[in-house]
């Protein structure tokens, strides 16, 4: 098939920035959407432009290296799936398709389709961790049970891969999802309990200094998350975060 | 040779480890403090090393070339991690772990490292669980383990099929308790570009900042390698698309010696290849195996009629297919290890039984696992003489709990439905077993140089069993490194911070400039793509799954031309001072296409047949085996470590001869 | 006012802000329909409600700033929100992944705060008028009968104003819509079994409120 592209190219992060028109031909239908962008950087290279930068790695759906916003939508119109999960078959022959990256205050574009997340990085170090140190000597990865419905919940939390679509399909930008996850995933654990109260606290206001905006429970996070994270983990969050609050130093 | 000190401790196997512990000189907590260490890749084996170096104290500098250290490529392992914790008193034991490592790396990995790691496999999975690793559980409360990758007994721990992703994640969170510390400082989008040497010892790293394109001088009392492996010298393997050797291989140019290079595991079950435009292969857990059936069709006329798209996979009858690993090896069948699985569906492929239009894939069925799950499931729920459908609906329950992501991903890249026609599977690279040659304490041959996980060569031998990658990556970075590590560094109390703006920095650096303005302003003609294809399509062809040493010595001198090609004709658009991903990868295929060439040579020497190594000059000609890889122990029972010699091809091997002292060297036999 | 709080502060906040507004919309709307039923009752229950001193000094002004405090936080969230993403899409589809209503509580919410202000103008200024300038307490007319439910007949007199009213209880519907489920998420009520029933009584609540107000408005509309 035969698609027009419009991609938003930056130079880097003090350029302004545009969307460029390309035309790439005789995509075919089983191609991932990066390697649709592949082609045409092929292309780019072989005219001696600049190919399009873009974040991606595994090209499998788990490292969450891959962003974009595609006609719309974080990681394109289908479902469940990151962006290099995407599939060409979603698209029709002539289709005009916009590529631009995850738009928020707290990603700044670096270049082209590329930005920054390291502000989900700075609110996981503010404690989305469980202190204990490396030892051959904790217990018994056994002496605690947990129950089963508990792991696994705990479990859905944790698949979070840190992509960042929840705030870019947020019409706020902010970061709820993502951060509820992990606090989720520690909550639903005794081993979490000890810092339970420091967590939540410490990662809600550090989510708020990296300038997300806040989660007016419209929902599209849950819908966009490529690992379909659930947004009951953002309820959860709410109400640690209000035990939290309320309890004594 | 005497550079070649495996360094193993005195005394019986089982003890070696603790009694060396127990010896090993300590660095005193308020020195650890004075101590800086780089750590290269923030992987399993990176990551946790990271943490716990900082845990201990030590000023630990972390790099990764992605944007986050989550985001290592150990975070694609699905299946699991095997552990010897025995909890399904199957008769485990750190014994049966060491011996079961052993005789699938094909005899040809350090008994001292194999034991140790067994032994230490059930501190991870403690370690872990104590972070909050969220393992899949019983009913029960307690830790669910499955059987994995041909072995006897259920001591793999697994978290959906995402384990390496929850292990990663783990350690990433113990790295991100350091860096809240000050502890860990943390280098995202950055890649190393060479080793500096002080005096003989490994004082620093050249490494460019991805974004800004800034050149930049670090320098530590050690340098840990944690770069992971080299499967992307095939171009199509699945590691992620930034997954390198340039690390591994800039220490190797250095003085480290590179270890049996062409042991490469190629992983049966991946999603097979669609077209010319495809950038990577997506693997599928091998637990599949467990359950999924592989075949092909028993007739040509078949075969002919499914690529024509005349005939169902479904509309064939039981009789007319072959369930060539059932029919090979009826101990094993499906179950059969990864390089036996991969080279039973390339003879099939070869003799043109492949079920799809490139005629390399083969069918992985689950409808008997469906029919019996079904029926298991009708006489649970109490139902008298359940229909076909009523069956198949409990069946697929079942299996959507035990593989459902794995299905689901099979049905978006493929546009098929799994559960109602078979999947169709292909061989692809996967893991590297070989890698930087370590002694005992994972130090390679360039001291205060250190390689761990999956870019040391130690633990696997030839072959690599399933869900013991992530064990190895963690036992090296949580408990072994920081171990060995104080060894080393217990005589660098006094030595103070390490200056930069030393001449071998100076040289260093220049030599890393002089290469990047190579690459921007060499007016060539092709993409840097262009030549990791044609790499890797020699690689695959003649340094795949069968080697001949026809082939070997074309595929030599055919890299070679590469190369030569490559570096008048690559061309890579815009500037260094700045996001460039053409230039990074321009680095990275240059290393590849030297490190190719090596592996080749590697491949070529060793005449015979072992684990992920298959010389088709080798292998049994009569007997219930014909066919069947040989092995040659009296030749070949030793590493072969290369020290760079200018060209890969005049790389002079070195050879650590391995002694088996607790195992009694046998055939492997599945049959 | 949002300035050293969390988001998810402010989060719980509008939410309980929003709690405390459905309640006393219930009660609203369940002594409006009393005019429907009985003028009497009606009249007896609006002199309570209009001259018991706990009503009128305690959960007036409660009433009142809750009302301003829903009504500026949601502003302020709008804002904050507005400036988390400076570089808008050139092509969104928010429809897409979340409904029209969750993503335009500001727009109904300054409706039906417009609203409010015709509706004071309406009856609760004259009230206060009439009570605490003019001094009249008795809630008599001077026929010397209770006046309330003259005068909600009276107001609803005019078409224009009907039609002002049923409009904004669309407003209102919409609000509530997204608003009541909302505010149960905020505070972190989540349960698999109950919160798809309060999904539902929010969707009920959300059309039977606004239709009832509708319905009495067009009750008096006709009867006059």
């Amino acid at each position: 098939m035969n698609l027009t592209l419009k991609i938003w190219r930056q130079k880097n992060a003090n350029d302004k920035g545009k969307m460029v028109s390309y035309n790439v031909t005789d995509i075919s239908e089983h191609m991932s959407f990066l390697e649709m962008l592949d082609v045409l950087n092929e292309e780019l290279v072989a005219k001696g432009e600049e190919p399009v930068a873009f974040d991606h790695d595994c090209r499998e759906g788990i490292c969450g290296m891959c962003s974009l916003h595609i006609n719309g939508e974080a990681h394109g119109p289908d479902r469940g799936i990151t962006t290099c999960q995407l599939h060409m078959r979603m698209f029709k022959d002539g289709d005009t398709i916009h590529i631009e990256p995850f738009r928020a205050k707290a990603f700044p574009v670096i270049k082209d389709l590329i930005v920054d997340r390291s502000a989900f990085d700075r609110i996981q170090q503010a404690g989305g961790y469980i202190s204990v140190n490396t030892s051959g000597n904790t217990q018994d990865a056994n002496a605690i049970p947990i129950p089963k419905a508990d792991a696994d919940l705990s479990m859905d939390a944790a698949t979070c891969i840190g992509c960042g679509a929840c705030v870019a399909s947020c019409k706020n930008a902010s970061a709820m999802l993502f951060v509820s996850a992990k606090v989720s995933q520690y909550a639903l654990l005794p081993q979490g309990q000890v810092e339970a109260k420091d967590r939540v606290l410490n990662m809600v206001n550090q989510m708020d200094k990296e300038g997300f905006g806040n989660c007016t429970n419209t929902g599209a996070c849950e819908v966009e998350c490529p690992k379909n994270i659930s947004i009951s983990n953002i309820a959860r969050m709410n109400r640690e975060y209000l035990s939290a609050s309320m309890k004594d130093d | 040779m005497s550079k070649l000190d495996s360094k193993i401790p005195e005394g019986p196997l089982k003890d070696k480890w603790t009694n060396y512990k127990n010896k090993i000189d300590l660095v005193n907590p308020a020195n650890k403090r004075l101590i800086d260490v780089i750590v290269v890749g923030t992987g399993l084996a990176g990551g946790s090393a990271s943490a716990t170096l900082a845990e201990l104290g030590y000023n630990v500098k972390a790099f990764c070339y992605q944007d986050s250290p989550r985001r290592a490529h150990s975070i694609a392992a699905q299946g699991g991690i095997n552990a010897a914790k025995n909890y399904q008193g199957d008769g485990d034991s750190s014994y049966r772990l060491f011996y079961d490592t052993v005789k699938g790396g094909d005899y040809r990995s350090r008994e001292a490292n194999v034991h140790r790691l067994a032994e230490v496999s059930g501190n991870i999975i403690d370690q872990c669980v104590a972070q909050g690793v969220p393992f899949a559980r019983e009913y029960g409360g307690l830790l669910d383990n499955r059987s994995f990758g041909g072995v006897l007994v259920s001591r793999t721990f697994y978290a959906k099929g995402q384990t390496g992703q929850q292990l990663l994640l783990g350690a990433y969170s113990a790295m991100n308790r350091q860096i809240a510390r000050g502890k860990i400082e943390m280098f995202n989008r950055h890649e190393m570009l060479d080793v500096v040497i002080v005096d003989g010892k490994a004082r620093g790293i050249i490494a460019r900042n991805l974004v800004t394109g800034e050149i930049e001088r670090h320098s530590a009392h050690a340098v840990v390698i944690a770069s992971g492996g080299y499967g992307n010298v095939y171009f199509l393997s699945t590691n992620a698309m930034g997954s390198n050797t340039t690390a591994a291989w800039k220490i190797h140019k250095k003085g480290a010696y590179f270890a049996n290079p062409c042991y490469t595991q190629i992983h049966p079950t991946c999603i097979p290849r669609s077209g010319d435009y495809q950038s990577k292969l997506t693997l599928m857990s091998e637990s599949l195996r467990n359950d999924g059936r592989i075949w092909v069709p028993k007739k040509m006329e078949d075969v002919e009629a499914i690529r024509a798209d005349k005939l169902k996979p479904t509309q064939i009858a039981e009789e007319d297919r072959d369930y060539y690993l059932e029919r090979r090896y009826p101990a094993f069948g499906n179950l059969v290890p990864r390089d036996v699985a991969s080279r039973a569906a390339k003879e099939r492929c070869d003799a043109g039984y492949g079920v799809n239009a490139t005629g390399e894939a083969v069918y992985l069925d689950f409808q008997s696992a469906i029919e019996r799950y079904g029926a298991e499931q009708a006489k649970l729920h109490g139902i008298e003489n359940p229909s076909k459908e009523k069956i198949i609906e409990l069946g697929e329950k079942i299996v959507e709990a035990k593989y459902g992501n794995l299905f689901q991903m099979y049905e978006k890249i493929v546009d098929e439905n799994p559960y109602k026609t078979p999947m169709m599977i292909y061989p692809a690279t996967h893991y590297t077993m070989g890698g930087i040659w370590v002694d005992y304490n994972l130090m390679t041959t360039i001291p205060g140089c250190y390689a761990i996980g999956e870019a040391n060569f130690s633990d696997h031998g030839a072959n690599r069993l399933g869900a013991s990658a992530l064990m190895q990556g963690l036992a090296d970075g949580y408990f072994v490194l920081p171990y060995t590590i104080g060894d080393y560094l217990s005589d660098d109390i006094r030595t103070g911070s390490i200056p930069t703006d030393t001449a071998e920095f100076e040289e260093a650096e220049k030599n890393v400039r002089e290469r990047i303005d190579f690459f921007v302003n060499n007016n060539g003609t092709k993409s840097v793509d262009y030549f990791h294809k044609r790499l890797g399509k020699v690689m695959w062809d003649k340094v795949g799954m069968a080697r001949n040493e026809q082939g070997l010595k074309e595929a030599m001198d055919e890299i070679k031309a590469i190369r030569e090609e490559f570096w008048k004709e690559v061309r890579v658009p815009g500037s260094a001072d700045g996001v460039n991903t053409e230039l990074e990868k321009a680095g990275r295929v240059a290393d590849f296409l030297e490190l190719g060439e090596l592996f080749a040579k590697d491949a070529l020497h060793r005449n015979e047949s072992c684990g992920g190594h298959f010389r088709e000059e080798s292998v049994e000609l009569d007997g219930e085996q014909k066919g069947e890889a040989k092995r040659d122990d009296v030749n070949f029972a030793y590493v072969a470590a290369w020290e760079y010699k200018g060209d890969p091809r005049d790389a002079e091997l070195h050879k650590e001869q391995l002694e088996f002292n607790d195992i009694e060297l046998k055939q492997r036999s599945y049959k | 006012m949002a300035k050293g709080m969390t988001s998810v502060t402010r989060k719980i906040l509008m939410a309980l802000s929003g709690f405390f507004l459905l309640v006393f919309l219930l009660q609203h709307c369940a002594i409006n329909f009393l005019s429907v039923i009985s003028p009497d009752t009606f009249n007896e229950v609006s002199h309570f409600m209009g001259t018991n001193p706990l009503i009128q000094f305690l959960l007036q002004p409660v009433l009142a700033f809750g009302l301003v405090f829903h009504l500026a936080m949601g502003i302020v969230l709008e804002l904050q929100n507005r400036d988390a993403r400076p570089v808008k899409y050139a092509v969104n589809k928010p429809g897409e992944n979340a409904s029209w209503v969750s993503r335009n509580m500001i727009i109904t919410g300054i409706m039906i705060f417009l609203f409010l202000l015709l509706h004071s103008a309406d009856f609760w200024f004259p009230e206060l008028k009439v009570k605490y300038i003019d001094g009249d307490m008795t809630g008599m007319t001077a026929e010397g009968h209770f006046r309330y439910y003259e005068e909600l007949q009276h107001q609803f007199h005019n078409p224009i104003r009907v039609g002002l009213y049923a409009l904004s209880f669309v407003f209102l519907s919409l609000h509530l819509m997204h608003g009541f489920q909302s505010a149960f998420q905020s505070v972190g009520f989540q349960h698999n079994k109950y919160t798809p029933i309060i999904k539902k009584l929010g969707t009920i609540y959300a059309i039977v409120i606004p239709a009832a107000f509708v319905f009495i408005a067009l009750y008096h509309f006709i009867n006059a």
